[in-house]
């Protein structure tokens, strides 16, 4: 009522605005909350209650409740869990040495030169996910000039003994996995990472310097406690999908380096053992959740702004 | 002024920076002695704030040497040279707490009464409450004090202000002023500010340099800049100034030289000619200019053509036959106040005469407004 008296005084006429902008945000929210109801919540219900039936795909499913398939899942798929998340932490930790540096020159360096690099970094994504996985077999492929070049400076040779490569190749290994996923999910590293560097103040860097900091120290200081919001936002866009990646597993891979996302995937549509591959989504959903919970928490807390 | 050197003067050595395409800072001597509050003043682009980035580390000069007291420190980094800057934007750092900030340069170098030092230096800035506080939590006038806490606390060589009051408005502006020049007294710490603003620069510094287009153009206390501009960039930059262009007409008698200007025979105080000059420009300024005749002996006749009353003072602009108008700045002190049309006489002492050298033109320094 208060608005609406303040408006008399125009000399114009009295409307209700206080009652009609008091809808408006649920309207707004609306299509949004449709969305997630549809394709997320009642999903999650649909997946939950098949991981608890039992039966087969010829003679259907029954709920029964059987909660033992989680103990189950986890005996049988442990290593594939935890290969996944090791892979996706490896990934996320080269997307993000290999990432900032390049975001940090984009963002604060690059000047005229800033769009054409970001265009640069988007533009793999005009191709499908799947081919330029695909492509990684041609570069890394036995008879090719890679190959060649690492067999010759030594590098296989390294990687073997480390344990990334089973031969004197590239293909078909930890290392090739690894290197398709951070490949695959640097851009969603860069991207973030670039938001929150452009809008770093090179002042205040110059004002750590000025107060004695030494490039290094200024880094440590300044430049990375403001960037913080992009390496939490990059590391959590990079590493929840490739935990999740079922791609990079099954072109660069082999049958030891199997994700739990290619179990899934299998489960789901070879197997076709519905309540097994719902179950293990569950798992992998859960094992994300409560680190991310974690990683957030801990980085989230007093560093940033 | 190298007269008394002692071991913290900062000495400019034919400082020069050039960019691509233009030279900010022609080769610039300079010595700033230990412990005074120094101004480099001039319009935006004059090259002052190039100079203090490069006494501050933070350009490189492309020529010539800066030393503090008997060390060279051209070649140091910024984070090595000991002196600190007041930025122009503050550059607080967002993500740490206003005691952090001021901690930051003693514990980079490892000082272990960091805290107590920055709470002091907070005292000094009375801003001792907000310590606790983010930067974006205060006001701009405490976030500029922050700023000079961060910097002092450091006991530098040399404080460098980059328009430290810039942001701030008029009032507030003022308050700083005074503040600054308190705690540059407490401190005993050499100050150089640099602005544009020519009130602020006289209000709070011992010597000026006036600069333009890279060059310091007059260098001096800020009552001999103004009683005696070299140039008529000087004349104009600081305060206003009434410029007539008038030939010498004889030798200097009594220590005044004759003039004449469209036929009116004035005088100017001889040490203010510059040689055996034929042609000057004769500067007054216009507070030195009285209505009527009880000012002096040099007359003008005219038409008052606006009167404006500003409070403290009256500013008129008389119309001189030959069309060009002076403006003259009375004391509101009770005498009777001209008006729009009336025919007046305008007389000055010749002491308060300047005269400048007739090949410059008579605009130069005149500020643009906004």
């Amino acid at each position: 009522m208060a608005e609406g008296a303040a408006v008399v005084g125009t000399g114009a006429p009295v409307r209700k605005p206080v009652r009609r902008g008091r809808w408006v945000p649920y309207a707004l929210l609306a299509p949004g909350l449709l969305w997630l109801v549809v394709f997320f919540v009642v999903p999650m219900i649909t997946l939950g209650s098949q991981s608890l039936q039992e039966g087969n795909i010829d003679d259907g499913y029954v709920f029964t409740g059987n909660v033992s398939i989680y103990a189950d899942a986890v005996q049988r798929y442990w290593p594939h869990l935890v290969r996944s998340i090791g892979y996706a932490a490896t990934a996320t930790v080269l997307a993000l040495v290999l990432g900032y540096p390049l975001a940090y020159f984009m963002a604060q360096k690059a000047g005229r030169w800033k769009n054409i690099l970001l265009i640069l970094v988007i533009a793999p994504f005009f191709t499908s996910f799947l081919i330029r996985t695909l492509a990684w077999r041609n570069i890394l492929s036995d008879d090719g000039p890679v190959v060649a070049f690492a067999q010759s400076t030594g590098f296989t040779s390294l990687l073997q003994a480390v344990g990334l490569t089973s031969n004197d190749t590239l293909l078909a290994s930890k290392f090739a996995v690894i290197c398709g996923l951070t490949y695959n999910f640097l851009p969603f590293m860069i991207l973030p990472l670039y938001a929150s560097l452009e809008r770093l103040d090179p002042r205040l860097v110059e004002a750590a310097g000025d107060l004695y900091a030494s490039p290094r120290e200024a880094f440590r200081r300044v430049t990375w406690p403001l960037s913080l919001p992009g390496v939490v936002a990059g590391t959590l866009l990079t590493f929840i999908p490739a935990a999740g990646d079922f791609i990079n597993s099954r072109l660069l891979g082999n049958t030891e380096t199997v994700m739990i996302g290619q179990v899934i995937d299998s489960q789901f549509l070879r197997v076709l053992d519905y309540p097994l591959a719902a179950a293990l989504s569950f798992i992998l959903l859960t094992m994300i959740v409560v680190l991310v919970a974690f990683y957030v928490r801990k980085a989230g807390t007093e560093e940033l702004v | 002024m190298a007269a008394t050197r002692t071991s913290g003067d900062l000495r400019l050595a034919g400082l020069t920076k050039e960019f691509d395409t233009f030279t900010a800072v022609h080769p610039m001597d300079l010595v700033i002695p230990e412990g005074s509050f120094f101004a480099l003043l001039g319009p935006s682009g004059c090259g002052k704030t190039t100079t203090l980035r490069m006494v501050a580390g933070l350009e490189q000069p492309t020529a010539g040497r800066i030393h503090i007291g008997d060390t060279e420190i051209t070649d140091t980094k910024a984070h090595q040279r000991n002196v600190n800057t007041v930025f122009q934007s503050y550059a607080l750092f967002p993500h740490m707490n206003v005691l952090e900030n001021v901690e930051f340069g003693l514990r980079r170098r490892g000082d272990k009464n960091a805290t107590v030092k920055a709470k002091e230096a907070l005292e000094l800035v009375q801003l001792g409450e907000v310590a606790k506080k983010k930067p974006a939590q205060l006001s701009g006038g405490m976030q500029q004090r922050v700023a000079l806490a961060r910097a002092v606390v450091n006991r530098p060589d040399v404080l460098l202000l980059d328009e430290p009051l810039g942001a701030l408005d008029l009032k507030l502006r003022r308050q700083m002023q005074i503040e600054l020049k308190r705690i540059q007294q407490e401190v005993g710490l050499t100050f150089i500010h640099v602005t544009h603003d020519q009130e602020e620069a006289m209000t709070m510094a011992d010597t000026i340099a006036v600069m333009n287009a890279g060059r310091i153009e007059q260098l001096g206390d800020p009552a001999t800049l103004y009683e005696h501009p070299a140039s008529t960039f000087v004349a104009n930059f600081l305060g206003q100034s009434n410029l007539l262009k008038v030939t010498v007409t004889g030798p200097a008698r009594n220590g005044e030289v004759p003039v004449t200007a469209y036929d009116t025979a004035l005088t100017v105080a001889a040490d203010h000619v510059p040689g055996d000059a034929k042609e000057v420009w004769l500067g007054v300024r216009p507070e030195k200019l009285r209505m009527g005749e009880h000012g002096g002996p040099n007359r003008l006749h005219g038409t008052v053509s606006d009167v404006s009353f500003t409070g403290v003072a009256t500013q008129y602009l008389v119309r001189m036959p030959w069309g060009k108008e002076l403006t003259v700045v009375q004391q509101n002190d009770g005498s009777g106040r001209a008006r729009p049309g009336e025919d007046v006489t305008i007389s000055w002492a010749a002491e308060h005469g300047f005269a400048l050298d007739a090949a410059q033109a008579a605009d130069a320094g005149v500020e643009e407004e906004g």
